[in-house]
Formats: structure tokens, sequence, C-alpha cells
């Protein structure tokens, strides 16, 4: 696609890009770059000489059963977060899509989480259910739980799931809606008069039709829980107890803050980039166009 | 017409006043403890009901900061804030307009190259590139600063890309019109598109600005000064020390601050969030 009507000039477009592309080559590229070439470099224990030793910093991690558990954990909270915060919202979303008396009030009401950071989040969320002075943390004693996030790994990796999940059901909530409200009414009216109750056309008629929001839904809420549950952990649990809600984003900066095997953090950068190109391939490829706002 | 048995209405608006319920539940509490008293708070005997020290704990908050660890008043973590998110949101916006400007309405060699160069960094978040970006920012001697928590993040794939499809939309008669009036590539900018990419501009600002104020791990790492800390960093130095010293009706008032503006933003302008939020993500 090109414009026909256009203007002739032989600088002024290099200097209209410019900027942008000092940005990017000065913040993204050279550092994108620097952690590839580090990724293939092994220092020795005094910083003084380094070799290039192939992809054997790779080959450590995988070896290392504390990353290959880093990894799955990162994947199973990204299942946990999606399927929970995706099926709470499309619920919330169906309800709202009613004829119902008050329903843009119904959506302000439920669309502002997405404006809360997510340490905001954390900080909310630890209050509520800290072990000796949490609100919530009362009741659950009073039902008999022996609830303690700082020292239960799965009670801890609970919590945050739960925190996640909460502030991304606004999201979710505003692309179901749009998703529902762009599904032709004559479809479910056509299903009401062949007589399907409620129920029945929500699962034989909405929800196939929604299937390419719910998709598109489910790529974002995953890049969401592997980069933007950075400011959760760190304020809730640090990663702890022991490792217990370590994810990927969260190992590679506490790696690098211990300052250790600069190879070793750089290989964990660069897979993660491999991760994000592919998840925003998928995006890309099977999303686009596809989704019917 | 589908038939809406008054049962049926009536469960939706209780499901819907459950979620609600809910969503805001953990920041009602925070508002509650926010007026009480730290004291009755840290032996776990909170009310659920709000206190008498709503004056008290927000006049300490904003000018005076905990009056343990930090001691960073939370007004200037906010101005902190505000500085980085309107860097952020218009920095990107002015850079991703001209450089759509330029791909789209120009000619020129590596023109698709440098589209591509531009739309790759959506694969390149922060995240993947923290360590050896924030070298690089401390090699430029840009720490501390508010050029180091803004410009690394300034580029934006998304941006540029809005813009150039919006752009293409731009019917080709307006140029040659404009271009019959004597107007080069500047006024032709200035005069008509700007004022066309109004609405966009707006819907972009919205969520750039949410995304700017809300940024957490860049200025985490950058910031070692406490007079130029964010909010999102300072609120998390507060919880930092030994649990029995955190001040709570700080915390949960500095939490309160930290949600304010970009909260009042989406309220506020619902039509131009839920917008930009859709155009962006497309």
């Amino acid at each position: 696609m090109q414009k026909q009507a256009i203007f002739q000039s032989k600088l002024l477009p290099y200097a209209l890009v410019a900027p942008q592309l000092a940005i990017v080559l000065i913040f993204f590229y050279w550092p994108a770059a620097q952690a590839v070439i580090q990724s293939f470099l092994l220092q020795d224990a005094f910083g003084l000489s380094t070799s290039f030793v192939w992809f054997e910093n790779y080959l450590e991690l995988f070896k290392d059963p504390a990353y290959f558990a880093a990894i799955v954990r990162t994947f199973a909270f990204s299942f946990a977060i999606a399927v929970s915060s995706l099926s709470f919202a499309l619920l919330l979303a169906v309800m709202a899509d009613k004829p119902l008396r008050g329903s843009t009030l119904y959506r302000t009401l439920l669309i502002w989480p997405y404006a809360v950071a997510p340490p905001v989040v954390g900080v909310l969320w630890v209050f509520m259910l800290h072990p000796s002075l949490g609100v919530l943390s009362r009741y659950l004693r009073a039902m008999g739980v022996d609830w303690n996030p700082l020292l239960d790994g799965d009670q801890a990796a609970a919590l945050i799931i739960l925190a996640a999940a909460w502030k991304q059901i606004s999201y979710n909530f505003l692309f179901f809606l749009a998703g529902l409200q762009s599904i032709p009414k004559s479809v479910i009216e056509a299903a009401a008069i062949d007589g399907a109750r409620p129920m029945r056309r929500f699962w034989t008629v909405i929800f196939p039709l929604l299937s390419p929001t719910i998709f598109f839904l489910l790529v974002i809420n995953i890049v969401y829980a592997f980069f933007d549950t950075f400011g959760i952990i760190d304020t809730m649990t640090r990663g702890g107890p022991g490792k217990a809600t370590e994810t990927l984003v969260y190992k590679v900066y506490t790696d690098g803050l211990l300052g250790g095997n600069l190879g070793s953090s750089a290989a964990q950068s660069v897979i993660l980039m491999v991760i994000v190109v592919v998840l925003t391939g998928i995006q890309f490829r099977f999303v686009e166009r596809k989704v019917t706002y | 017409m589908v038939e809406e048995e008054g049962f049926q209405r009536y469960l939706a608006h209780v499901i819907l006043w459950i979620g609600i319920a809910i969503v805001a539940f953990p920041v009602y509490l925070a508002i509650v403890a926010s007026t009480q008293d730290n004291a009755v708070i840290a032996n776990g005997q909170m009310s659920l009901l709000p206190g008498g020290h709503f004056l008290e704990t927000y006049y300490q908050t904003l000018f005076v900061g905990t009056s343990g660890s930090t001691r960073e008043p939370v007004l200037n973590m906010m101005l902190n804030s505000l500085v980085m998110a309107l860097l952020i949101a218009v920095g990107k916006i002015a850079i991703s307009i001209i450089s759509a400007y330029a791909i789209v309405y120009f000619r020129f060699p590596f023109r698709m190259a440098i589209f591509w160069i531009i739309f790759i960094t959506l694969m390149l978040p922060v995240e993947v590139r923290i360590y050896p970006t924030y070298k690089i920012v401390a090699d430029l001697h840009l720490l501390d600063s508010y050029a180091g928590l803004s410009l690394p993040l300034i580029a934006s794939a998304t941006a540029t890309l809005l813009f150039r499809q919006f752009f293409m939309t731009v019917p080709d008669e307006l140029l040659e019109a404009s271009r019959i009036d004597g107007a080069g590539p500047f006024r032709f900018f200035w005069d008509t598109l700007l004022p066309l990419s109004r609405t966009n501009m707006a819907a972009l600002f919205v969520i750039l600005f949410i995304l700017g104020w809300n940024q957490y791990l860049w200025p985490l790492l950058i910031t070692t000064r406490d007079d130029m800390q964010t909010i999102q960093v300072g609120i998390r130095k507060m919880i930092t020390t030994t649990d029995a010293l955190t001040e709570w009706p700080v915390v949960m008032a500095t939490a309160l601050l930290a949600m304010l503006p970009p909260v009042f933003v989406v309220v506020v302008m619902q039509k131009l969030f839920v917008r930009g939020l859709v155009e962006t993500e497309k």
C-alpha cells in the first residue's frame, strides 16, 4: 500500500525519522545485541578474561534444575492467571451485555483496575491477605486454613495468581464486551426462535462466535503474565518463599542484581526475547484482522 | 425479540454487583486503612469502617513521608511520576507521528527498512534488555535523571503503526489542495494533518500516560537518589523494612495516591480510553 500524492525531498524524511531511529538504535538494538554477544561469552571469576564458548551458557541453563523449574512455574502462572481472569471477565461481560438499566455505570465500575500499577496491586493484596494483620486472613483462619503465604510457597503462588488475575479482569471484560456487542442480534434471535434456551444459546451460538476474541485475549494475558507481573511479585513476595514465586523475568532481575554470571544472565535475556518473538508472531499471524471489535 | 425473563435480568444485576464488589474490595480496604491508627492495624484489629485519622495520614504522606525508612514526601514522588509520564507520552507521540509522516508521505532509500527497524522493537520490551540498557544509560551519565527515566522507553512501534495507518486513510486530494495553496511539507503537516490526527493523538495520549505513570522496573533500576523516586518505586521501599515497622496507613494512602491520576483519566475520559486501548492492540 503506497500513497500516490507525496512530497519530494532528499533530506527531510531522514530528519523526520532520525529521533525515533536514534532512540531505537541506542536503547533497543544496541543493548539487545550486547545481550546476544554476551550470551556466547564466558568470563573468568575475576572478570580478567573472556572466551567465546558457543552455546555453553545456554546448555548450563537448561541443565540447571532451578531454571527449568522457573520455566515450568512461569507457564503454570500464565495459564492460571489467564484462565481465571478470562472466565470471570467473560461471565461479567455476558451479564453486562444484557439490556440492563445502568449498564454504563456497570462498565465504569468494572474497567478502572486497568489503570492500577502492578506494584500497587501487589501492595493492596499483600495488605488484604497479610498473615498477621490481613482482614481476609482472619476469616481464612476462622475457617481453619493455616494461612501464611510468607512461609507456604503454594499459598504465595496462589496469592500472586489471584492479584494478577484481579488486575486483568477489567481489560478482558472490555474486550469481551466489545466482542459480544459485535455479534449480530439477528443470529441470537434466530437461535431463540428455534427454541434454544439462554444457556444453550450461549454455548452453541455466542461462545463459538467469540472464539477469535478469546484467542486474542489468551495471547495478551500470557504476555501480561510473563512480563507485567514483575511489579506484583516484587512488592508481594520478592520471588519467595524460597523460589516459589520466581518467574523468568524475576529471575533475570535477581540474578543480575547479585551480579553473578554475566553470560548466564545474558542467555536468560535472549531466551526471553525468543519467547516474546514467538508470542508476538502468534499474535500477528493468527489474531490480526480475525478479531472483531 | 429475545425474551429476557425477569429472573434472568435480576440475576445479571446481582452477578454484576458481586463482580464490582470483588473488584473494589481491595481498594475499599486501602481507603479504610488509610484513615486508621497504625497500632490498631498492626495488631490485626483493623475495623472495616473508616477511622478518624484521614487528615493526619494524608498530610504526613504528602508532605513528610514515612517516619522510618526513606522519609521522602509522596508529593515529590508524584511530581517525578508526572514528569516521567508526560515525557513518555508526549515523546512517544511526537517522534512517532513524524516518523509515520516521513514513511507515508515521502519516498526515500531504506524507507521500508526503517519501518521494519521501528516495528521490530515491539519484540524488545524493557524486561528482556534490562541490564545492557542500564549499562548504556549509566555510560551516558543519565542515571537519576528525567532523561534516563524516559528516553529509553520513548520509541513506539505501536504509535508509529497507528499513525501510519491513519495517514493512509487521509484522502490524497487534501495534499493536492494544500499544494495548490502553495503549502510545503511543514505547512501541510501542521495545518492539515495534525488537526486531523487530534482524536487519535488524544486516545493514544490517555493510554500512554497510564503506561508511563505505571512504569516500575525501569525506574526501580535507574533511580538511586530518594528525591528522584517515582511513586511506584517509593511505595515498594515503604514496605521493605521489617514488617513491624511498616506504617500501613501511610502505605495505603500512597497506594491510593498512586492510582488516583490514572484511574481518574480512565473514568473521566472513558471514550478516549476505550478507543485508545482497542486501537493500540490492533
